[in-house]
């Protein structure tokens, strides 16, 4: 009997090594192991046998039977493994095709998305962000920073006109008396918003951007404008930048300067067309608050003996045109979508 | 500014190429636009010749063949056509290889079969004169044949052409420009060129000068010269002053221009027999008053206008240009030369009026000092002298006089590294005053220092010396970088700048491309856009002065961009793309000021729900609940389009959406297009930017759809608000999922289907609880709405 377990055990475990596929499997447990199959028969017939005998046939039916369930078990689930490998890879998308439904992707116009870059490096050097009326008085836009009563900027060749006190503002920087109006020193702010001037041509339009910047406190330096615009010009240009002031007049400060950035094309035999091989890049304007425009916020808490301070400004549109490599102004207004789906 | 190097050398020679000095002074505070080559190249090619013998041309009678000695020993045959030129003649003389004004290489060259190898040269030809009737005879007669023309002449300098800024006119002449490179180089500066004046101030000048207007005329010099003889300038002159830019005219002219471009100060030369009773008069101008200027325009004045009259009338504009009446001709013999300062203010307002700008008003607008008539005066009288064989009548016309004495400014030492974040020692802040022409006198805390006249408007302040010092110490690694100690500075955002930029990136993450428009439009847009009369944003901001109609009153809303950039596209194939503007509209009146918001408009493709599931991205990114209501806009569509409301506060409009009317869609060529716009800044303060937490996990809820049949024109907000005002607390959300009409309804009802959920903070609702607000809500929609739950 214990011979004829044996017997049937082996040509089972032969069987299930050999069985190719799930439902054979089926089969080869049904006739191995099923109510009418042998070894169980077997495995019931103990209780006649022997007393000696039975201990011993029964304990090798069981090994027997859990045996083969064992080697059932983990047959299948090798088959099974197998057949889900066969299937899937039976299965296939071309993944060279577009993506399905497509999502899609708007962007921000390049003025928006290079000011937004600006005003982040700025606010990582703890300025704030200040904004202001586009229609403007005379007094904030002019006089109040220190523009002679015959400075040729208040020109009606220069300057929109809204009444004789009223313009559209030409820069950003009236905002610096206005900010000061609102806060006591130390003042960190930067001012981006849309300005004005009548000149249209392939650099100029009558409508621009720009972003001012003014640090006022007690012992603000040139040195410190130098440093920060360093760190602006790296930021949006590169780390390799350096910056360099070259001294020249602005009404509203003084000393003033104008801040070339180092070239960050790669430069080539061909002439640069960025830098026309000079090496440097004007990007903005700035100096040292001129005393007279402090003399207007005296009773703010600025008293010129006192305090000092920085500011600067410069254009977003020549900022994203030398970064991005734009060559003609008026393709930011133009609004077509090949152009805007570019940045952003 | 044209600074012609060979000139400015005879000042300050700092020995540097023209690239150079082109960038130091870049780097000190005077820009240089460009650097340009004036004259003649290969300058060994042009050497002085001697003209040894000159006889016709066998075939061709208008050349002449010359032979030319051209030094030690050396002869050379050129053929010239120059009808003047004759034997024994010192001329100028290019050999092969020489390079003219024009760029043109010179070669040997056969002229009607007889070989010519060079060229004898015309003024016009060497670029130092406009002269071409005739080759140019060299006068003197210490010239050796063969010598280097360019020792001889200036026919070769580098021009730096300098951009010099307003505050600075004393750079609009070539000594005040040597000052300046006598600063940043320190290279020795020559003494002025005025510093001695042949003239004297005991004398009666045969002319009366009477100043009226004094206070446009700060000063008038004037100086009279008998015997002048009207001729050509030496070449000398005329090489510079055409390398500076200036037409040779005659000798007494150029001399006003040489002078001009050597001082900064203009002069104007008078005949003095055509001065009328030998007197002149500065007074402002009568009303139409008229006077035929230099250029042969008459000119209409004003009272605002200064000018020169004599006794027959207006003689000259004062600072801007001379009448022909009493201009300098031919024959004239005895000159009253004028040297004189006007009011800035008035002489830009003046030439900016009558739209006419010269050399002299171009210099007078950015206001001169006094002081510089007298040395122009002195430089002049010298010139008079030498080049026009004229005699001096003694005595000096001088009102007005000098300025005020220098002022004097206290440089503090504390204050030049305090302002500047680098420490520079007195004894260099001195040295670079002092080149600049400031007087320095130690203190014991810095400097006291006076401001001379040539910088008397622009150097008042502490600042203005300081930013001196700082320019001639440099700032490129003379100046450290470092950032600002920044005590209590904090970069952040303000809720609304945050917010706004939520909200944009809400539309671009829809798949909107964000453009930007102009701010100012037509004013026939009112029209376009169907605004009634009476409608606010007919309200316009209009300029005064704009460049053009299409561009000349400030939008009041974001819908006339949007369908510009959309219609742009549209006429370029690209379809129509969806598109948001977010930016200010401006409405006139309210104040001093027009009542500028920023709005958020935007245009898309489809109905006016498709506009609706833009802006409820947006409210959606605000966490705003908003409330839409069917109303009409004289530009929307009228069946299909609303207003929008704060949900808990209606009647704070916020702004509108719906269909672009189709006549409006048509005028920029498009089809069916939807548009939105909110006054984001009104938006932004009602968004919740810090949301508080709500328990939505702990407990499930429970979800339910109901079909309710309305009529067709029972709106689903009407819907909704019947089933939260029937829900109560247990009612978490309800939200309309689906419409429909059709065989099943009833003609004129239609059917909602709504899904209800329903939830309590501390359990897990059954179908019980639920039940009695279920029956509650259906209840209250059948006698609200005339519902009726459908199956």
């Amino acid at each position: 009997m214990i011979d004829r377990i044996s017997e049937l055990r082996a040509e089972a475990e032969a069987a299930i090594a050999g069985v190719g596929a799930s439902a054979e499997l089926e089969n080869l447990r049904v006739r191995y192991l099923g109510r009418k199959a042998e070894l169980p028969n077997l495995l019931r017939g103990v209780a006649g046998l022997a007393p000696e005998q039975r201990g011993p046939t029964g304990k090798a039916a069981n090994e027997a039977r859990q045996a083969l369930e064992a080697r059932i078990a983990e047959r299948s689930g090798e088959l099974e493994a197998a057949e889900l490998d066969a299937r899937l890879l039976s299965d296939t998308v071309d993944v060279t095709l577009p993506g399905e439904p497509a999502r899609p992707v708007g962007r921000l116009h390049l003025l928006t998305a290079t000011r937004r870059e600006i005003e982040d490096v700025f606010l990582g050097l703890g300025f704030r962000i200040a904004e202001g009326p586009e229609v403007e008085t005379v007094y904030y836009n002019f006089d109040a920073l220190n523009h002679s009563p015959t400075h040729p900027a208040r020109g009606r060749t220069d300057t929109f006109y809204v009444a004789d006190d009223v313009v559209l503002r030409t820069h950003t920087s009236p905002m610096q008396v206005r900010s000061m109006e609102a806060q006591p020193p130390p003042l960190y702010v930067i001012v981006p918003g849309r300005t004005y001037r009548r000149d249209s041509d392939a650099t100029h339009t009558p409508q621009f951007h720009q972003i001012e910047g003014l640090a006022v406190d007690e012992d603000i330096t040139l040195a410190d404008l130098k440093g920060t615009l360093l760190a602006f010009a790296r930021a949006v240009f590169g780390e390799e930048r350096e910056v360099r002031l070259r001294p020249h007049f602005f009404p509203f400060t003084e000393p003033s300067v104008e801040v070339d950035v180092s070239c960050f094309m790669a430069h080539t035999r061909e002439r640069c067309r960025v830098c026309k091989d000079t090496g440097w890049v004007e990007i903005l304007g700035s100096g040292m608050v001129d005393p007279n425009v402090f003399a207007h916020v005296r009773e703010y808490g600025y008293d010129p003996e006192r305090i000092q301070g920085f500011a600067f400004g410069l254009g977003i549109e020549r900022i994203a045109m030398l970064k991005h490599g734009v060559p003609d102004l008026r393709l930011l207004y133009d609004n077509d979508v090949r152009f805007l789906e570019q940045f952003g | 500014m044209r600074l012609p190097l060979e000139w400015l050398h005879d000042y300050c020679s700092p020995g540097l190429e023209a690239g150079e000095l082109a960038t130091r002074l870049a780097m000190t505070g005077t820009e240089v636009d460009r650097v340009l080559h004036h004259g003649v190249g290969e300058l060994d090619a042009f050497v002085v010749g001697r003209v040894l013998a000159a006889e016709a041309h066998p075939d061709a009678d208008r050349l002449t063949v010359c032979r030319v000695a051209i030094g030690e020993g050396a002869e050379t045959q050129i053929v010239c056509g120059a009808p003047n030129v004759a034997a024994g003649q010192t001329v100028a003389v290019a050999r092969p290889g020489a390079v003219l004004p024009d760029g043109t290489k010179l070669r040997k060259a056969r002229l009607r079969g007889v070989e010519s190898d060079g060229m004898i040269l015309a003024e016009d030809e060497l670029g130092i004169g406009i002269e071409h009737a005739g080759i140019m005879v060299l006068a003197e007669d210490s010239l050796q044949a063969g010598q280097p023309l360019a020792g001889v002449l200036p026919i070769a300098t580098p021009v730096l052409e300098l951009e010099i800024t307003p505050n600075r006119p004393d750079c609009l002449g070539i000594y005040g420009v040597a000052r300046e490179v006598h600063a940043a180089t320190a290279a020795p500066l020559a003494p002025p060129p005025w510093s001695e004046d042949p003239g004297s101030f005991d004398g009666d000048v045969p002319c009366e000068v009477v100043v009226e207007a004094g206070d446009l005329c700060p000063r008038f010099v004037a100086r009279a010269f008998t015997g002048v003889t009207i001729a050509p300038s030496p070449p000398w002159l005329k090489a510079r002053l055409m390398a500076a830019g200036q037409r040779p005219i005659n000798n007494v002219v150029d001399i006003t221009n040489y002078v001009m471009v050597l001082t900064g100060q203009p002069l104007h030369a008078f005949d003095l027999d055509a001065i009328a009773g030998a007197r002149l008069i500065v007074r402002r101008a009568g009303d139409r008053e008229q006077l035929v200027t230099l250029d042969g325009q008459t000119r209409v004045l004003d009272p605002a206008v200064c000018l020169i009259a004599d006794g027959d009338g207006p003689a000259s504009i004062a600072g801007v240009m001379g009448g022909a009446r009493s201009e300098v001709s031919p024959g004239t013999t005895r000159v009253l030369m004028e040297a004189a300062s006007w009011v800035g203010a008035n002489i830009l307002a003046t030439s900016s009026r009558l739209g006419l700008r010269s050399e002299a008003s171009a210099r007078f607008e950015k206001g001169l000092a006094p002081e510089q008539a007298l040395e122009a005066q002195a430089v002049a009288t010298r010139l008079m002298l030498e080049l026009c064989g004229a005699k001096l009548v003694p005595g000096t016309i001088d009102i007005g006089g000098a300025g005020a004495d220098p002022q004097l400014v206290r440089l503090r030492d504390a204050r030049v590294g305090g302002l500047l974040g680098v420490d520079i020692a007195r004894s260099e802040s001195a040295l670079h005053l002092q080149r600049l022409g400031f007087g320095v006198t130690e203190r014991s805390d810095g400097l006291d220092v006076a401001i001379p006249p040539h910088r008397r408007n622009d150097v008042t302040r502490e600042a203005d010396l300081i930013e001196e010092v700082a320019r001639l110490h440099g700032m490129d690694d003379e100046l450290p970088a470092t950032l600002p100690s920044r005590r209590g500075a904090v970069g952040v955002l303000t809720r609304e700048q945050r917010l706004r930029r939520r909200a944009e990136d809400a539309l671009t993450a829809a798949g909107l491309h964000e453009i930007v428009g102009w701010s100012f439009e037509a004013p026939g847009r009112d029209d376009v856009l169907r605004l009634a009369p009476g409608d606010p944003r007919r309200r316009r901001v209009v300029l005064e002065n704009p460049m053009s109609e299409d561009q000349s009153v400030m939008r009041t809303t974001l819908l006339g961009s949007l369908l510009d950039a959309a219609g742009l596209n549209a006429a370029r194939g690209q379809g129509a793309p969806g598109l948001f503007e977010s930016g200010a509209v401006y409405l006139a009146g309210g104040g001093p000021l027009p009542c500028e918001h920023h709005a958020l408009g935007a245009l898309v493709p489809g109905d006016v729900l498709a506009a609706k599931a833009h802006l409820e991205a947006v409210l959606a990114a605000l966490r705003v609940e908003a409330a839409f209501t069917a109303a009409p806009q004289p530009f929307l569509h009228p069946g299909r389009s609303a207003r929008v409301d704060l949900a808990h506060a209606p009647g704070a409009q916020l702004g509108w959406l719906g269909d672009v009317h189709p006549l409006v869609a048509r005028a920029w060529d498009l089809d069916v297009v939807a548009a939105f716009e909110v006054d984001l800044g009104a938006l932004l303060t009602h968004a919740s930017a810090v949301p508080a937490y709500e328990d939505l996990t702990s407990y499930p809820e429970l979800r339910q759809d109901i079909a309710v049949v309305v009529d067709t024109a029972v709106p689903a907000a009407a819907v909704l608000a019947a089933v939260r005002a029937a829900g109560g607390k247990l009612l978490g959300r309800a939200e309309v999922f689906d419409v429909y009409t059709g065989a099943q309804i009833a003609a004129g009802r239609k059917s909602l289907a709504v899904a209800l959920a329903f939830r309590a903070p501390d359990r897990t609702l059954t179908d019980e609880d639920a039940a009695p607000v279920r029956e509650r809500i259906v209840a209250r929609l059948a006698e609200a709405l005339g519902g009726e739950l459908r199956g």
